[in-house]
């Protein structure tokens, strides 16, 4: 009786004790935070695993001797590494020089789609004129509508150049463009590029998103139009550049269906290069060992990604901070 | 002995000389989407209403066919009614799962740990490798072994030596009596999906971070000042907040697993490898057709549900 009743009172007592109370919640939300958090590390290492292991596996796999292809006491670590695989790679691949051309290649494209389409975005920004909406309607369309569904009437075109017959209408020659970079740029150049839409979207949300005043000072110190866009606008939109650039620069690299679609050269091109990998080396080189070959592709790959490696290592914390500001979000 | 002072216009006024200095700025898109696009639709309109055959000098069209090829494409060709249903099918089913993902992903890494950016970097890695040819590289090295096209996880089990089958199939039969088996494969399907979905909502989770990063903090400052728990928060604040984004994300998610669809595939070599430009025509035209119209109804259905400010 006498024990219920201590007890009782000792209850009532730390329930209304309020520093007991708190010290409990403090507890209580301390532990919940920290079980979160713990969720949260697995979730995040379980899904960079899945993201990085492949890459892993190809990089180690890349610097494994025969021995160590076939012997099963290696795992991840070779015992014996070798460079043998990314010398002959690199000699078939013509690694230096395709990749020079390449680079050369994707960058200046991505030059011709920023200026382009930063125009365009501004143009669709900034100005009113007559059915402006069925046009950015057309925008839309072109990002809806990948260029591989109207592959065939744009190969035509380019096989037969003659835009809006104007050539034989000046009597020349119908021109065939296939086989050079040539119908790339043009697309480039008339917005029509690889994921130009995309791009000319995120220009004209982020030219949307800028105070207009920084135009109209412009103005009234007696800028033109066109300087404005360039010496005004144009410095003021350099995280929404950033990220064009950087989708630009890895998608156009990675492309493979344009340079086949168009016949790109593969001295030019060196995704094309790395498709027949693994066949040049078995022919050329008679690695007659599927295995053996697959090392060799493994090392070709690091190679190809290598330079878009390094350019995102660098360009990384600007573009994502970029891409938060870049009026992809409008 | 007024004098009228005659405001002579010269010229054009602000509003039209703006207006078409306007136009100046879209020309280069205007005349690259006449040339390219609109041309383009019209001739593959045109190529799948008629017959057409290749010569050396070019393609000549030798006469009407109406419907002929439409007609082909569905009850002659042996797989493209069952190829569109495929990749439409797996359209789909693996946007939804992408689009939750990703918005999953990017809340949780919109949260402040230790390690962030690290995190962040990885997340986006997939976008910078998500290139076909290494995809083509790796299936035709690991065809050779194999006699067949793999995913990427195999290759690092071959490469890391090990063979480490994890049948989930019998986990989840243990659930069995609880759930439906419906729900049961889907699930199942989303795991063996997962790689797919994680390295296609790179861009994905960076628009939603982009989206997650702009909505104001005094609106959670709101939230938590009148009470409301985080699940009421989420549903609240966050979703609504990041919904505008729902569709872009979407129409993104769906275009780009068309892009790399089987039916595209068809469509490109009964063209290019069979030079049967019409039926290769039609192919293009229904499934864009039905990519659209899937669009169309998603994205309706989707912006109905969505917040916007103004």
């Amino acid at each position: 009786m006498n024990i219920i009743h201590k007890g009782r009172s000792l209850w009532v007592k730390a329930k209304s004790d309020t520093q007991l109370h708190n010290e409990r919640n403090r507890i209580v939300r301390s532990t919940k935070k920290f079980i979160m958090s713990i969720f949260r590390l697995i979730l995040i290492v379980g899904i960079a695993y899945v993201i990085i292991s492949p890459l892993i596996g190809i990089v180690v796999s890349s610097f494994f001797s025969n021995e160590d292809q076939y012997s099963p006491l290696v795992y991840l670590i070779p015992q014996t590494p070798t460079l043998e695989r990314y010398q002959l790679a690199i000699t078939r691949l013509d690694y230096f020089r395709v990749m020079g051309n390449n680079l050369l290649y994707v960058v200046s494209l991505t030059v011709v789609q920023l200026a382009i389409c930063s125009m365009v975005g501004y143009g669709f920004a900034r100005f009113n004129f007559p059915f402006k909406r069925l046009l950015f309607g057309c925008v839309i369309v072109m990002i809806v509508l990948p260029a591989h569904t109207i592959m065939l009437p744009l190969y035509m075109t380019f096989r037969n150049f003659d835009p809006l017959w104007l050539f034989s209408l000046f009597g020349g020659e119908k021109v065939n463009l296939l086989s050079t970079p040539v119908p790339l740029y043009l697309l480039s150049i008339f917005g029509t590029g690889l994921r130009s839409g995309l791009y000319i979207y995120i220009f004209n949300q982020f030219f949307r998103g800028l105070p207009k005043e920084i135009e109209e000072a412009s103005f009234v110190d007696g800028g033109g139009t066109f300087f404005t866009f360039l010496r005004v606008m144009i410095p003021n939109a350099i995280p929404s550049i950033i990220t064009v650039t950087l989708f630009s620069l890895v998608w156009q690299y990675n492309d493979l269906f344009y340079a086949n679609a168009f016949n790109v050269s593969d001295n030019i091109v060196l995704s094309k290069r790395l498709n027949t990998l693994g066949a040049t080396i078995a022919n050329r080189d008679r690695v007659v060992d599927p295995n053996i070959q697959q090392l060799y592709v493994y090392a070709g790959i690091v190679l190809m990604i290598l330079p878009m490696v390094i350019i995102y290592v660098f360009l990384q914390r600007r573009f994502i901070e970029g891409v938060e500001r870049s009026g992809i979000v409008g | 002995m007024t004098t009228t002072v005659k405001m002579k216009r010269r010229g054009l006024t602000l509003v039209q000389r703006r207006s078409i200095s306007g136009l100046m700025f879209i020309s280069p898109f205007v005349i690259g989407f006449i040339i390219f696009y609109v041309f383009s639709i019209g001739m593959t309109v045109r190529f799948a209403l008629s017959n057409s055959i290749d010569t050396e000098t070019g393609f000549q069209f030798t006469g009407f066919a109406g419907l002929r090829y439409f007609n082909e494409a569905f009850s002659v060709h042996p797989s493209f009614r069952q190829i569109l249903t495929q990749s439409l099918g797996n359209m789909i089913i693996d946007v939804p799962l992408i689009l939750f993902f990703s918005l999953f992903m990017a809340l949780m890494l919109n949260q402040k740990f230790k390690g962030r950016t690290v995190a962040r970097a990885i997340f986006f890695l997939p976008v910078l490798l998500n290139s076909p040819s290494i995809a083509t590289a790796l299936s035709t090295a690991q065809g050779t072994i194999i006699g067949g096209n793999s995913p990427v996880s195999t290759v690092v089990m071959d490469a890391v030596g090990g063979s480490g089958g994890f049948n989930i199939d019998f986990y989840l039969g243990l659930l069995g009596d609880a759930i439906p088996q419906t729900i049961l494969d889907y699930i199942a399907g989303a795991v063996s999906r997962i790689s797919t979905i994680v390295t296609s909502s790179g861009v994905q989770i960076i628009i939603f971070l982009a989206a997650l990063q702009s909505i104001s903090p005094s609106l959670y400052e709101v939230a938590k000042i009148e009470g409301a728990t985080p699940y009421e928060t989420f549903w609240k604040v966050t979703f609504p907040m990041v919904s505008p984004l729902l569709v872009t994300n979407m129409v993104y998610t769906v275009v780009d697993s068309f892009i790399t669809s089987q039916v595209l595939d068809l469509a490109y070599r009964t063209t290019f490898n069979d030079n049967n430009y019409s039926l290769g025509s039609v192919f293009s035209l229904v499934s864009m057709l039905s990519v659209c119209g899937i669009l169309l109804i998603a994205g309706l259905w989707v912006s109905k549900r969505t917040f916007y400010q103004n």
